[in-house]
């Protein structure tokens, strides 16, 4: 099976239109969304459907029993992440706790104990052709990359012989769960917005990628807003030797289509035709140079 | 004064509202918190920048004192100790810096080193100071610069100060907001806009932060992001209107309060609402 990544660095792209659209396009029967933080794919790919849901149990946070507490400041004192403080007896703040257990391994009491904590829940949508994997994770929470993993094995786990594709929706930035998700996958397809601020970021998320030796694609969404940095980035993918897999212009009616809950290729319009251009060149770069590393 | 610019949902218009409301501020402070793809700068092309590396502290091991008890690797939570043949192993990728392992080693045989993650620059442009702070590829957290980018500005702020905040709404936003006096909300009118805006606002209410919306690339006809703003009470601070002009000006990283004379009045009039809020929600929330 190969796993199709899509990226973009910057915010707002379109990772989740374009994701959305292949998915339609290539019939894909697996496929996630490992944009934990601020998850979208769902609401086009599985209105009518009911998740298996699952809790996920991030790093377990430290608890005070105030009763045992001798009040010697052990704990304080030795925690990097500000996350105990001393107003009405110690107290752990569990946002900022990271779960090293530092305060426990030091309490002279135990009056410190390490919690389970629910850190967010994955989402499993499965009926009889497609399954869908994704999460969300709880508000203010660390161990991102940790769920995004997670979410990535949950999709697997449904993975049959036949099973030729996966297309897997990423999150914006560079960090934690980015990286997570670039882990394993066969191809990167990178989302590029003709603006400066978007230059700077595809820029950012391609040095990233590449330090995963992962096939990188860049195709540019909303081209027309912007020609001068259109040309810019195609100038880019040229001297870095980057395959380009095409464009895609600003169309409200793909506007549209995604607030109604459609893909850009269910309905008539030039970002879904353009989309389609994009995916077949896309697919061809995702099989032709594994054939190549096959031989 | 601080004030936090927000979305969940990336590519609303973050960057464009801080930057605006900053630039008509005149004499105010901008804090770029976005570290893994920071933008304010492109926009206000500091001058005089002044660089700071960030680093973390992470474990190193003196192989001629480890007795090879796996005190260490037992405690670490991260896995990120590993005893193998007859060697300690560090991954430095994944330490988390709490310093476990070099308190409990009795051999004394783990001690700190720095390793650094990426920097913070600090700049002017007009009368605004523009701090940023740049994650370096590769790193995972950026939370210890974000940090560092607040804790420096804490002392007297008698500026206005915008921090644009990245996108979505784990740990490293809840870090961003943690000491504003005030959020702003920016939406889009999407079906992803609105989920989104949906996170943060639950976001904001978990820390008690009082905030309001400001509508971004309004079009004529129903804006779901109104609506919701609308049926949960949610003041709305202003509305942008997706227009070609502004979208070019943005592109082109260009400051469109600082261009036009038409978005100085847009933002600027946002900026007397917004600060209006403000001194209301802080007078009548004195103990924030």
């Amino acid at each position: 099976m190969k796993q199709l990544l899509i990226l973009s660095g910057k915010g707002g792209t379109g990772k989740t239109t374009i994701a959305s659209a292949f998915i339609k396009l290539s019939g894909a029967k697996i496929y996630a969304d490992c944009d934990i933080d601020a998850p979208n794919l769902h609401l086009i790919m599985a209105q009518n459907i009911e998740p298996k849901r699952t809790d996920y149990f991030g790093m377990p946070k430290a608890e005070i029993d105030i009763d045992k507490c001798i009040e010697c400041g052990l704990c304080k004192e030795n925690c990097r992440f500000d996350a105990i403080s001393n107003k009405n007896g110690f107290m752990v703040d569990p946002y900022a706790c990271e779960g090293c257990g530092v305060c426990e391994a030091f309490c002279p009491v135990n009056a410190v104990s390490m919690k389970p904590a629910i850190a967010g829940e994955l989402m499993l949508y499965a009926d009889d052709n497609n399954v869908f994997s994704t999460a969300q994770l709880k508000m203010g929470s660390g161990t991102s990359g940790k769920l995004v993993t997670e979410v990535k094995k949950q999709m697997r786990t449904m993975e049959s012989p036949d099973t030729k594709l996966a297309i897997i929706d990423g999150s914006p930035g560079i960090g934690c769960p980015v990286i997570a998700s670039l882990s394993g996958v066969d191809m990167v397809l990178i989302v590029a917005e003709p603006s400066i601020s978007g230059i700077s970021d595809m820029e950012r998320i391609i040095k990233t990628a590449e330090t995963f030796n992962t096939k990188i694609g860049v195709c540019i969404n909303k081209y027309a807003t912007n020609p001068a940095n259109t040309e810019k980035i195609e100038e880019y993918c040229k001297e870095k030797g980057l395959p380009f897999t095409g464009r895609i212009p600003f169309d409200p009616e793909a506007v549209a289509a995604i607030n109604n809950g459609q893909t850009i290729v269910d309905v008539d319009c030039p970002a879904g035709a353009a989309a389609k251009e994009v995916f077949s060149s896309t697919m061809k770069l995702l099989i032709k140079e594994s054939d190549g590393a096959d031989a | 004064m601080r004030i936090a610019v927000l979305s969940g949902k990336g590519g609303t218009g973050k960057t464009l509202v801080s930057v605006n409301l900053t630039a008509v501020a005149k004499s105010s402070t901008y804090i770029d918190c976005d570290v893994e793809e920071p933008n304010g700068y492109l926009f206000f092309k500091p001058k005089n920048i002044q660089e700071e590396e960030v680093y973390i502290q992470i474990p190193k091991v003196d192989e001629n004192l480890c007795s090879g008890c796996r005190k260490c690797v037992n405690f670490c939570k991260f896995n990120a100790l590993a005893y193998i043949k007859d060697k300690l192993i560090i991954f430095e990728d994944i330490c988390h810096s709490c310093g476990g392992c070099i308190l409990l080693c009795s051999e004394k045989a783990l001690a700190e080193k720095v390793r650094v993650i990426g920097r913070i620059q600090k700049g002017s442009s007009e009368q605004v100071t523009v701090y940023t702070g740049i994650l370096n590829t590769g790193e995972t957290s950026g939370t210890p610069i974000i940090k560092k980018l607040l804790d420096e500005n804490k002392p007297e702020i008698k500026n206005t100060t915008f921090i644009d905040c990245p996108p979505g709404s784990a740990c490293i936003v809840m870090e961003s907001i943690k000491d504003a006096d005030y959020c702003i909300l920016v939406a889009e009118p999407t079906l992803f806009g609105v989920y989104n805006l949906n996170m943060v606002y639950d976001l904001v209410r978990l820390f008690n932060k009082p905030h309001g919306v400001v509508l971004n690339k309004c079009l004529d006809g129903e804006n779901p992001a109104e609506s919701f703003c609308v049926e949960n009470n949610v003041p709305i601070l202003g509305r942008i209107p997706f227009d070609n002009d502004l979208g070019s000006l943005n592109s082109n990283a260009k400051i469109a309060a600082r261009e036009s004379e038409r978005y100085k009045v847009l933002f600027s009039s946002l900026l007397e609402t917004v600060m209006k809020e403000v001194r209301h929600e802080t007078t009548i929330n004195p103990q924030r």
